[in-house]
Order: structure tokens, then C-alpha cells, then sequence
């Protein structure tokens, strides 16, 4: 709690966080609970988010311990993830997931 | 063990407040109905448009919305105000009756004046009010609240600081043997895989998906595509990338719990833990909803500000951003604007909501309360006829 913090890692799977001010190129971005500490590649205004991990593209980027959307490209720690490297979920990669429950082990 | 001190009812459901209600059945009394309240001080008016010239379907929902409110546990004795002869005021107070509240109906017909129902109505309010005062309150286990789950006037960190504070709330009050209602189905639009992922079966799953799947073809009926239309242009420049992403900042509400029940407008659930109710995205019909279903109390997370409150429940307003709460504290419960600017975390205001939920079940007004915010419409589902 006294440490002080710019990013907010929504759950622990994440390979993104959330920025709470916007930060330049070059600046740290230290993430509240995690020792981690990234630099950022670009401006990233607040709210928006960085990678925590390098994404290796049509890999699942994952916030709230949920897959929110696809890479469309290699995203390197540090960069901005938004629309121009991610793109939402196809009907298709939907129905994949879905086969995916196992209502047996419940 | 958590506990508070409600208001035991002859049903057996337990209330955090103990209001008496007057309620139209008919648009066409809602000024009757605000005149009445205003002649016995401590009395709320519950006003709306709907009950009249309605298709089936909404005349189902109107009624079973009526009746989930005036026989809700925060609710000490109701007066339905109704007009002529197909009137369904009679009716619904019977039903009531049966399960032991404590209801009358006034018709308003041709035979008697307006002076004379006013006056028979404000007789039986004064009545009601006096036996209300006598009513004690009793201790009761926090597995007994039924808490609301909604947002409004959101913002970009409304899916950051508030939503997911709220989600560790629900998890925590669903340990604790209590309910979670979420709500707003056209939020879950693009992530209904998830929450359907999160299923206790497969029938709960289905009929999740279908309920989604309902909505979208609503809208479509009248020209809108909610996943082309989402995330919007104002959504991306807040950083919102995908479809996904905006509806997971709404549902994470919910928290991680697994989804039991899936139930309809104003119904009640039957299971305990964490459900979901199928209620439109405008912020007041779903309170509205969440609370003729049973919630005591509704936590509502908001960006702008939004003062929406309910005649009969507590609302409770957190704060998403400092701004928020550094130009209208009045309005906010709870502040997770701190989560940004003081280095809270999400776990430590997820414990101050619930700090603040039991304060208000033991009886600490909130702000919605002390302003009278008491908005109250009724979820439509087709034309007038």
C-alpha cells in the first residue's frame, strides 16, 4: 500500500494492465501487487492498456482473467494494446470456447 | 458472522425498511396518487405511466412488477389507487392478502368523488403508518439479503475501479450464503459465453444464451445491431478495444461466482448464490426490476453520477473516478475513485462496499434516501395500443 503505483492488473492471469494516468514514452509503470515494472513504448493515455508480456500475434490477450480479443500483431512488453493490434471475437472463436465446457465437473 | 436487524413480514422474507407505499395501477392516477402521499406526511408515492391500453405480454409485467413491489419485505403495508371496473388493483390485493401483507385497493369510478377516495385513502395510510411505528425489528443472517447489481451513467473506469470492486462484494456475500442479482442484458451482448461458461448446468447456460440472444433480436426488430454498434467511437477513445472487453467491465459485476439461476423481469430467484435477470440496459427499469424480484438493497456503480434511487429500496452509489466524488460527494456512498489517485486496491473497496451494505441494512440512509431519488418505471416490451 505505500508503494506507489500507475497500473492496475485486474487479475492475476492477465497479460495486460490498465494505466491510471497516462504515461510517455520511455516512463516506468509500476503495477499495484506486482513487482512487476514495464517501460512504456509509446504515450498510453490513462485507461488504456499495456502489455505486460510480449503477445505473440493470434495469441489471446486476456483482462479480468478473461480472453477480450485476439493479437493481430506482436505486441512487445511495454507496448499500447488497442485496436490497431487487437481485434474482437469471431462467432467462430466463440463456439470454440464454448465446446469447451465441461458441465461434468461441476 | 454477519448480521443485521430487519423487519420480519408474515411471508417470512425480511426487510431493511419499513415504508408505506401508495401505488397507481393506471398512469392516468399518477398525480392522484402524489396528492394522496403529499396529504400524509412519511407516506411515498410509487408513480408511474404504464397499466393502461397494454398488449398481454406487458400487461403481465406491469402487473407482476406491481405486485413483486408492493409486496416487497421493505414494504410495511401498501394502497393501490385503481380506476373502473377491469381495473386489476382488486385482484393483485387479493393475491397479496393470501400471503399475509398488508394491502387495500380505492377504485376510482364514477359513483364516488375524488374528494371521498382521498379521504378514505389518507384514513388508511394514517392507520398503516401508526401500526408501522409499532413494528420491532429482529437479527437476521446476512444469507437473507438480496442484493441488486447494476450501473449507470457509466464511464472508462467504471469497468476498472467500481465494477470489478463490486465483483469481489458479490463473491464475498455469495460465500456468506447470501444473493447477487446481476442484471442488464444488453450488457452481456458479445461476452454471454462467459457468464453462460460460468453455468451451474447446462440448462441455466441455455437459458442465458437465449435470453441474450432474445435482446439482440429485439433491437434488430427496431434497426439497431448492439455488436456493430459496440464498442462505440467515445468506448475506444476511453480505451475500450473489443466488444468483449466492454461487456466483461459491465458483467465482472458478478465477480467469478457460478451463475445458478437465470430469471425473468420482477420475478424472485429460487436459488441462493449468484443469478442473472433479464432486465433492458435503462438504469431505472432495471432497478426497478431487481427490486419488485426482492432485493433489500441495490448497489449501483456510475461515472457521471447518475442519481437514479428506488421509492422502496436503498441504492447505493459508488463512485468510479475522483472527479466524481469531488464534485458531487453528495450523490456517492462510496468513493472507488481511490482505487486511482490513493492507492487502493479493488479487494479493499470491494470490503468497503460491504461494510457500507450492512450499515445501510441496519438502517444508515443513503444518498438516493436522503435526496428522495424515487424514480420508478416499468420495463415495456411493446407499442401501446
Amino acid at each position: 500500500m505505500n508503494k506507489k503505483f500507475n497500473a492496475l492488473q485486474l487479475d492475476k492471469r492477465d497479460n495486460v494492465a490498465v494505466v491510471l494516468e497516462t504515461v510517455r514514452f520511455g516512463q516506468l509503470i509500476s503495477v499495484q501487487d506486482e513487482m512487476k515494472n514495464v517501460n512504456a513504448s509509446t504515450t498510453i493515455p490513462y485507461g488504456h492498456k499495456v502489455a505486460l508480456v510480449f503477445i505473440p500475434k493470434g495469441e489471446e490477450v486476456i483482462k479480468y482473467g478473461e480472453c477480450m480479443g485476439i493479437a493481430t500483431a506482436d505486441i512487445a512488453i511495454g507496448d499500447h494494446v488497442h485496436v490497431s493490434n487487437v481485434r474482437g471475437l469471431t462467432e467462430k472463436d466463440k463456439r470454440f470456447r464454448k465446446e469447451e465446457i465441461n458441465f461434468e465437473n461441476i | 458472522m454477519k448480521t443485521f436487524k430487519g423487519y420480519r413480514r408474515a411471508n417470512g422474507s425480511i426487510g431493511v425498511r419499513n415504508h408505506i407505499i401508495v401505488i397507481n395501477t393506471v398512469g392516468e392516477l399518477a398525480g392522484l396518487t402524489k396528492k394522496l402521499a403529499n396529504l400524509v406526511p412519511g407516506v411515498i408515492p410509487v408513480v408511474h405511466q404504464a397499466g393502461q391500453s397494454q398488449y398481454p405480454e406487458d400487461s403481465a409485467q406491469t402487473i407482476k412488477t406491481l405486485a413483486g413491489t408492493a409486496g416487497h419485505a421493505n414494504v410495511s403495508a401498501a394502497l393501490f389507487l385503481g380506476m373502473g371496473s377491469n381495473d386489476p388493483a382488486d385482484e393483485i390485493v387479493e393475491t397479496l392478502k393470501k400471503d399475509g401483507h398488508h394491502v387495500h385497493s380505492i377504485l376510482f369510478d364514477k359513483d364516488k368523488s375524488i374528494i371521498e377516495c382521498l379521504d378514505e385513502g389518507r384514513t388508511w395510510l394514517e392507520n398503516a403508518l401508526e401500526q408501522s411505528k409499532k413494528q420491532k425489528t429482529e437479527k437476521a443472517d446476512v444469507s437473507e439479503l438480496i442484493i441488486g447489481l447494476e450501473c449507470g451513467g457509466s464511464d472508462a473506469w467504471s469497468g476498472i475501479t467500481a465494477n470489478p470492486s463490486i465483483g469481489v462484494f458479490s463473491d464475498s456475500i455469495v460465500a456468506d450464503g447470501g444473493t447477487s442479482i446481476l442484471a442488464e442484458t444488453t450488457e452481456a451482448v458479445g461476452a454471454e459465453h462467459i457468464l453462460a461458461n460460468r453455468a451451474v448446468n447446462s440448462e441455466v447456460a441455455d437459458r442465458f444464451l437465449e435470453i441474450v440472444r432474445r435482446y439482440e433480436q429485439r433491437a434488430k426488430a427496431v434497426g439497431e445491431n448492439i455488436k456493430a454498434a459496440n464498442p462505440s467511437p467515445g468506448n475506444k477513445t476511453g480505451g475500450l478495444t473489443t466488444l468483449e472487453e466492454k461487456s466483461l467491465g459491465c458483467i465482472k459485476k458478478g465477480g467469478n461466482s457460478t451463475l445458478m439461476e437465470v430469471i425473468d423481469y420482477a420475478y424472485s430467484p429460487t436459488k441462493k448464490g449468484f443469478v442473472f435477470m433479464d432486465t433492458p440496459g435503462y438504469d431505472v427499469e432495471s432497478v426497478v426490476g431487481l427490486v419488485a424480484g426482492g432485493a433489500q438493497i441495490v448497489l449501483f456503480s456510475t461515472g457521471k453520477g447518475s442519481p437514479t434511487g428506488s421509492p422502496i429500496a436503498p441504492v447505493i452509489k459508488i463512485g468510479t473516478n475522483p472527479k466524481l466524488y469531488k464534485n458531487m460527494p453528495e450523490h456517492i456512498d462510496v468513493n472507488a475513485g481511490k482505487i486511482i489517485d490513493q492507492n487502493y486496491t479493488i479487494d479493499q473497496i470491494g470490503e468497503e462496499i460491504y461494510s457500507k451494505v450492512m450499515q445501510v441494512a441496519n438502517g444508515e440512509v443513503t444518498a438516493s434516501e436522503k435526496y428522495n431519488n424515487q424514480e420508478f418505471s416499468i420495463w415495456r416490451l411493446a407499442e401501446t395500443q
